[in-house]
């Protein structure tokens, strides 16, 4: 065990380490962010004024499509297994991930299947284009030649989910540090362990989503087909009985980074724990009844209307009980505001809004106006951004420190947080009015009352998508030349058993397990 | 919503808007500065704007109590201040109580929210009923029982979209034809699609209804005042989605009257015209206006198609054979099943499929002199 890493190139290609892993995951992770953030700033761009300067509409269905794709599926899923594969072994004192060569495969047959996808934009036909909830039939009959490579890359995708997933599962399950009962691991840990089983669960539904698509375009059966006596709307429940989880798998563990930061530095224990675990398994189980809240207009009667819109405001409560835990929390600690935990404040302050929103858009009625519009657009990037990426900001700046025994420039770190939060807010927030005045999401295009929002949103976009290259700035710096820490605890108030080894962390952690009272 | 009642929205909404009230009051500005749905023409919109406004301001409410608490602790339990942290956690009450109350804010919420939906689903006792196709990427509006339709498209020129001619009014919203309704009539929308999922939307009416094929989806609108409302496709259709609108033109019943009897009349005269024959200029001239607003946004304006998706007609063996375009009249009355090629045989007037037949078959160096007539495509239509 004793060993470190091993050198050159080999070391990152046929590494077990779930260090090694995790940062090979949150790079591929973070270079996935540019990428899909470059394609938004081509579509904000685009939208700077009304009529076509840049691109054509074909190829802006492509960005919007790509977009949609490279961040969720990766970015920001991807950071996240990052993160798990970093601190999970260390939070609950395990030496590794259980599985340590799935875990090297789970990662490696990522860099593919995002190549697949990606390589389409070269192709003749272009890449998929059919917005990232490829309904069909615009993503089966109606696709470009290119869409099976959209279909293989998704299903690498999804089986790298799945076996991360599966090791997940398998460690928290199985190598917890004696002592540590499942009532006693952190927040973070508990929130990957539920999000963990939403995937195994789902990500076979979309993997069946896609080879229905595969069938249809290749083999001649009519899965979505009305002409052969099949049902686009089939689509629509297959793809948000994944797709709705998926906001949550992408959610859920961002509560849990909240969960570690916010009580570290208000200098006081999260207000309700229990609470929080099972307002998580609440959230989670509920997420399976919901989907067709995105489909109130594709003509459901009204019973299955009704349902489905009592059933979205029902996670309203165990929503709300986490906002009131962390805020709970902070009240009458001791607060102190280092660049995590602005991150973190502005994670509520955002997740909330998008809360509401989301509670609004839950009205089935009301839903008439909101659904396909801007106003859709504003929520869920209020829910997305503000949740996975202000959380996965959070947490890098969090455990940097642990991680390369380095601290980052707290100024540059600040600056970097008001230019974010006001670049986001200057995007979305204008986005809401659009929606509400009637401007439809996913138009190359639009008409003149539309103008002056949209150039004020994209000028927001552009601030905002600047202010990532100085975060990856800051955390090159950090890494290479970041003034040197040593305490094990980065944090005065940081709680938990990966403040406990050393900093920075070890290339082996954890080799005998530590006893957790 | 009052007047004073949307300023508070928008104060409360966003402290950029005061940016709207420093420009011109005028309705044109206002319009484009709008922060708010608008409560639109119909019993359905004005329900449908009730409902948002009333969990807008509950979400208000919520909003302000909890983040008052949070900036509160932010302020005065700050380190720097001195702050020493309590340690109290795990509050069953407190807890039970952050339960109840959204729980019960919920049950508030859910009792309007029902009754609007039951608005928006009556259809029932509908005076008259409009059939509405989305097609890539234009409607059709067919009258039932009437034995009028038509098909309505984009006639925003392309120099406009690419800003090569300043960009009029009503740019990425004017028809070719209009939807003419009657004012004070319940209409019954029946809403399908051919090709891919559409959805007909204006905001106005507080009808948005998803277009898909094989289904046919219903909604309504009870229009109290004659005007112009204008609308757009909301679900991603391909790369004309933003590019056909909805015009909607409601008119006095006695106007809407005249104007069906006219359009009556115009059907007869077209269907005469089939029986005519025409030049080889004449329909070379129709036939370019033709290619241009119904094929021109797949085969593009000079034929080349776009590679990979769409065919090339410029130069396609179909389109150059001399003497040979029963295949060609095929496909553009019956269109190719599970293609993108729809069907234009409903579509388009027997002058129109004849005339851009003609024209696909002797431009961009098509050169098979081909003239195909009327009547030609009436009989091939009648012998299948
Ligand atoms: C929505 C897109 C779209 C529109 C609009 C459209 N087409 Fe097509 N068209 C296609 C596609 C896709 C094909 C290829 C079908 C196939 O796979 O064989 C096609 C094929 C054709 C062909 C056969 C070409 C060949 O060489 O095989 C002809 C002729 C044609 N279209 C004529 C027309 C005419 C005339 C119009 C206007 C009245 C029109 N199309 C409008 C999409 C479109
Ligand atoms: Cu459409």
């Amino acid at each position: 065990m004793a060993h470190g890493p091993a050198k050159g190139i080999g070391r990152w290609l046929f590494t077990t380490n779930h260090k090694d892993i995790g940062t090979l995951y949150l790079w591929f992770s973070f270079a996935m962010f540019l990428l899909g953030g470059t394609f938004a700033m081509v579509i904000r761009a685009e939208l700077f004024q009304p009529g076509m300067q840049l691109i054509k509409p074909e190829f802006f269905n492509q960005m919007t499509t790509m977009h949609g794709l490279v961040m969720v599926f990766g970015a920001i899923m991807p950071a996240f297994v990052g993160l798990a594969n970093w601190l999970i072994p260390m939070m609950i004192g395990a030496p590794d991930m259980a599985l340590p060569r799935m875990n090297n495969l789970s990662f490696w047959i990522l860099p593919f299947g995002f190549s697949l996808l990606a390589s389409t934009l070269f192709m003749e036909g272009g890449g998929p284009n059919f917005g990232w909830t490829f309904y069909a039939p615009l993503s089966t009959t109606y696709a470009p030649s290119t869409v099976n490579y959209f279909i293989f890359g998704m299903h690498i995708i999804g089986a790298s989910s799945i076996m991360g997933s599966i090791n997940i599962i398998a460690t928290v399950l199985n190598m917890r540090a004696p002592g540590m009962t499942l009532m006693k691991m952190p927040m973070f840990v508990w929130t990957w362990l539920i999000t963990a089983f939403l995937l195994i669960a789902v990500m076979p539904v979309l993997a069946g989503a896609v080879t229905m698509m595969l069938m249809d375009i290749n083999f001649g059966t009519s899965f979505f087909d009305a002409a052969g006596g099949g049902d686009p709307v089939l689509f629509q429940h297959v793809f948000w009985f994944f797709g709705h989880p998926e906001v949550y798998i992408i959610v859920l563990p961002a509560f849990g980074v909240i969960s570690h930061i916010i009580p570290t530095f208000s200098r006081k224990p999260l207000f309700g724990y229990s609470s929080m675990v099972y307002a998580t398994a609440s959230i989670a189980f509920l997420s399976f009844i919901v989907w067709a809240h995105h489909m109130f207009l594709v003509g459901m009667p009204i019973g299955g209307e009704l349902y489905f819109m009592y059933a979205t405001m029902l996670i309203a409560v165990p929503t709300a009980a986490k906002v009131f835990n962390w805020i709970s929390t902070m009240f009458r600690g001791s607060i102190s505001y280092e660049t995590p935990m602005l991150f973190a404040i502005a994670f509520v302050v955002l997740f909330t809004i998008g809360g509401f929103t989301g509670l609004m858009l839950a009205i089935a009625a009301a839903d008439v106006q909101y659904h396909d519009s801007y106003f859709v657009v504003a929520h869920f990037h209020y829910v997305m951004v503000a949740g996975a990426v202000f959380s996965g900001t959070a947490a890098v700046y969090y455990w940097l420190p642990k991680w390369c025994g380095r601290m980052y420039n707290e100024t540059m770190g600040k600056v970097q947080f008001w230019i974010s939060f006001i670049g986001f807010n200057i995007t979305f927030f204008p986005q809401h009015f659009l929606g509400l005045a009637g401007m439809p999401r996913r138009y190359a295009d639009y008409a003149l009352q539309f103008s002056d929002w949209n150039m004020i949103s994209s000028i927001g976009a552009f601030i905002y998508g600047a202010s990532q290259l100085l975060f990856i700035f800051n955390v090159i710096r950090t890494i290479r030349s970041g003034t040197p820490v040593s305490e094990p605890k980065t944090w005065e108030g940081a709680e938990g058993l990966e403040w406990t080894v050393a900093t920075p962390a070890p290339y082996h952690t954890f080799a005998t397990p530590p006893e957790v009272k | 919503m009052s007047r004073r009642a949307s300023m508070l929205f928008a104060l409360v909404f966003a402290p950029a808007i005061s940016l709207a009230f420093m420009s011109k009051a005028v309705a044109e500005e206002a319009q484009r500065w709008a922060v708010n749905m608008p409560k639109g023409a119909t019993p359905v919109s004005n329900a449908i704007y009730d409902i948002h406004m009333i969990i807008f301001w509950i979400c208000v409410v919520i909003g302000v109590g909890v983040f008052a608490v949070m900036f509160y602790s932010m302020f005065a339990h700050r380190k720097s201040k001195g702050a020493v942290a309590a340690n109290f956690h795990e509050n069953t009450t407190a807890e039970i109580v952050w339960t109840v109350i959204p729980a019960l804010l919920l049950i508030v919420m859910a009792v309007p929210a029902t009754t609007a939906l039951l608005d928006v689903y009556d259809t029932t006792e509908a005076e008259m009923d409009i059939k509405i196709t989305g097609y890539q990427w234009k409607w059709q509006y067919e009258y039932l029982g009437e034995d009028v339709a038509f098909v309505s498209e984009l006639t925003t020129p392309e120099e406009e979209i690419y800003n090569t001619a300043p960009k009029s009014q009503y740019y990425l919203q004017e028809v070719s034809q209009a939807l003419v309704l009657p004012a004070k009539t319940k209409v019954r929308f029946l809403i399908t699609g051919k090709d891919v999922i559409h959805s007909w939307w204006v905001v106005d009416l507080g009808v948005k209804k998803d277009a898909i094929p094989g289904v046919v989806n219903e909604a309504w609108a009870y229009i109290e005042e004659p005007g112009i409302y204008r609308g757009e496709c909301a679900e991603l259709c391909g790369k004309g989605h933003a590019f056909m609108p909805i015009v909607v033109n409601v008119l006095e019943k006695e106007e809407y009257n005249a104007w069906l009897a006219k359009k009556k009349e115009e059907v007869a005269a077209e269907r005469d015209l089939a029986k005519k024959t025409f030049t080889l200029d004449e329909l070379m001239a129709q036939g370019e206006a033709a290619y241009n607003r119904s094929c021109a946004a797949c085969h593009a304006g000079n034929g080349e198609g776009i590679p990979g998706v769409f065919p090339a007609l410029k130069g396609s063996a179909m389109a150059t054979t001399t003497g040979d375009y029963a295949a060609h009249l095929d496909i553009v009355v019956n269109g190719k099943a599970g293609t993108a090629m729809q069907a234009f045989g409903g579509q388009l007037s027997e002058v129109d499929i004849a005339a851009i037949i003609t024209y696909e078959r002797n431009a961009w160096g098509n050169s098979t002199g081909d003239l195909v007539q009327p009547l030609d495509v009436l009989k091939f239509k009648q012998g299948q």
